[in-house]
């Protein structure tokens, strides 16, 4: 799950400076759960703009708007409105602002509603915890699941830093120090061997931007 | 000038302290500070952007020192650089004549006053400590031979008070594994509790130097249990501050009773002035 938080709505209205005519995107996966881009926040998002005098020529909420052939398909089924349409305003990640974009091509400006924070593990309904850094080499292995690479803000590899107090992060004190809990974990599993072995550097070599993916098994032929 | 390996290896008690590099270009006070303990320590540590606030570089000013005649240890933490620019920075440190360097990760950009950077942080202190024992052999971390390698000094840091102290305690191993020589601690506030562990790191063939932080007034002591990560001053020494006339005199005092304390059993101690460096002097002088 991607977690999203709403752009101040001042940076909306500066983003759709002398645009009229505006089309809204929401996306019935993430930013639903986050309620940042479902049905409830597009609505709100139409009746803010109207009162500041903007047409909203209509709106889509995808299924998932990452999906740009989905996205598209939105855009051939609504294309009366879509030609009338000054601007587009995206209440999704920026993977689906980019799918907008994609499908609005070089003639119509996209603009996001919010900004992308991180990928989550919902801990609980409505509790969205960061677990995982998409780093591109996995080393929960040697870390008990727990990872130094998101868990730890300075993401260090081989054991706590100095500003650790009580088992607790010098950072945020409300958060307890994940090399502690990595530690504790491993010790449990009576695996301490591991934690004494110096972690090398990470490799990034592997992270070049952008990143692509072609699963052939799954092209149709 | 003696320097701080010829220090540690005459089995003398050796002294260090900390300068703080100047926030710009004005080096005058920074200087006036170095040369009243020019003679009175063995190295002078210089920090790095120390609590993540931007200030002159800690190569500039170990360089300053070295025309001074002091022999810096030069602090090199891993918040603000990469790994290309750590080893291009150590090398330069080394042709600029520098002979020591302190191995640190660095206090968070969320402590400092540029709270929108980047913080780097691709290299760990433990990995830190391996790059400069890779320098010091002639290769880069690569394992690429150099056109002339280094041969630092390697030091490191470690936190005998932390708790749980364990994790602490596997850390310190693999910084020694990694190539670290000695050892500068962070503040000592239980003196039992590091006599110790100073039993204990002595099994390893590492030098020791005890962290004395000097507590100007019982105002700071509550700022730095607020403010400065992995500092916790113990309430007790906060009365004896507060119920103090002059709670520098108080401080000073404090200090020079840990450091006369340390006399007896470590291999040295490292004085953290903060700001109050020419209180070092007095420091040194009432632990006789």
């Amino acid at each position: 799950m991607i977690i999203t938080k709403k752009k101040g709505f001042s940076k909306i209205l500066e983003y759709l400076k002398d645009r009229k005519n505006i089309y809204l995107f929401g996306c019935d996966s993430c930013a639903e759960q986050c309620e940042t881009g479902g049905e409830k926040e597009v609505k709100a998002m139409a009746e803010l703009l109207k009162k500041e005098g903007k047409y909203i020529t209509g709106s889509s909420i995808p299924a998932e708007t990452c999906y740009s052939m989905l996205v598209k398909k939105h855009f051939r089924e609504d294309k009366e409105a879509v030609e009338n349409t000054d601007a587009f305003l995206v209440l999704a990640c920026g993977a689906g602002v980019k799918a907008v974009a994609d499908a609005a091509g070089d003639g119509k400006p996209v603009f996001p509603a919010l900004d992308s924070l991180y990928l989550a593990n919902v801990t609980r309904y409505g509790h969205f915890f960061e677990g995982c850094s998409l780093c591109g080499e996995c080393v929960l292995g040697e870390t008990g699941g727990i990872c130094p690479h998101t868990q730890c803000p300075k993401g260090l590899l081989n054991g706590p830093c100095g500003g650790m107090a009580n088992g607790r992060c010098e950072v945020n004190m409300e958060n307890n120090c994940a090399w502690v809990m990595i530690y504790q974990r491993l010790k449990a599993q009576g695996r301490l061997d591991v934690l004494k072995r110096i972690a090398p550097p990470k490799d990034y070599s592997g992270s070049v931007k952008p990143k692509m993916l072609v699963v052939e098994s799954r092209i149709k032929k | 000038m003696q320097t701080l390996k010829e220090s540690l290896a005459s089995k003398k008690f050796t002294i260090t302290a900390e300068i703080c590099p100047p926030k710009g270009t004005d080096t005058a006070d920074f200087l006036k500070k170095a040369r009243l303990l020019k003679d009175k320590i063995a190295a002078a540590n210089v920090t790095d952007n120390q609590r993540a606030v931007m200030r002159l570089s800690s190569l500039a000013c170990s360089v300053l020192l070295l025309r001074e005649g002091i022999d810096p240890v030069f602090q090199m933490t891993c918040r603000d650089r990469n790994r290309i620019a750590i080893q291009s920075d150590i090398l330069g440190a080394w042709v600029l004549g520098i002979k020591n360097i302190l191995a640190l990760s660095g206090d968070h950009v969320s402590f400092g006053d540029h709270r929108e950077a980047k913080a780097v942080f691709d290299l760990d202190s433990v990995q830190l400590v391996q790059v400069i024992k890779k320098l010091n052999n002639g290769t880069n971390m690569k394992d690429t031979p150099l056109k002339g390698g280094t041969d630092f000094l390697i030091g490191a840091v470690v936190a005998p008070e932390a708790d749980p102290w364990e994790p602490e305690m596997i850390k310190f191993e693999k910084k020694i594994e990694a190539g670290a020589r000695f050892f500068q601690t962070q503040a000592i506030y239980d003196m039992e509790k590091f006599h110790k562990f100073y039993e204990y790191a002595k099994k390893n063939d590492v030098k020791i130097l005890g962290g004395i932080l000097l507590l100007k007034s019982a105002k700071m002591a509550h700022f730095l249990n607020n403010n400065v990560p992995g500092i916790t001053v113990p309430n007790h020494l906060i009365d004896e501050l507060e119920k103090s006339k002059d709670q520098l005199e108080k401080g000073i005092e404090i200090a020079a009773r840990q450091v006369k304390e340390l006399k007896g059993f470590c291999d040295g101690a490292h004085i953290m002035a903060i700001g109050q460096e020419e209180s070092v002097v007095n420091i040194i002088e009432a632990a006789g």
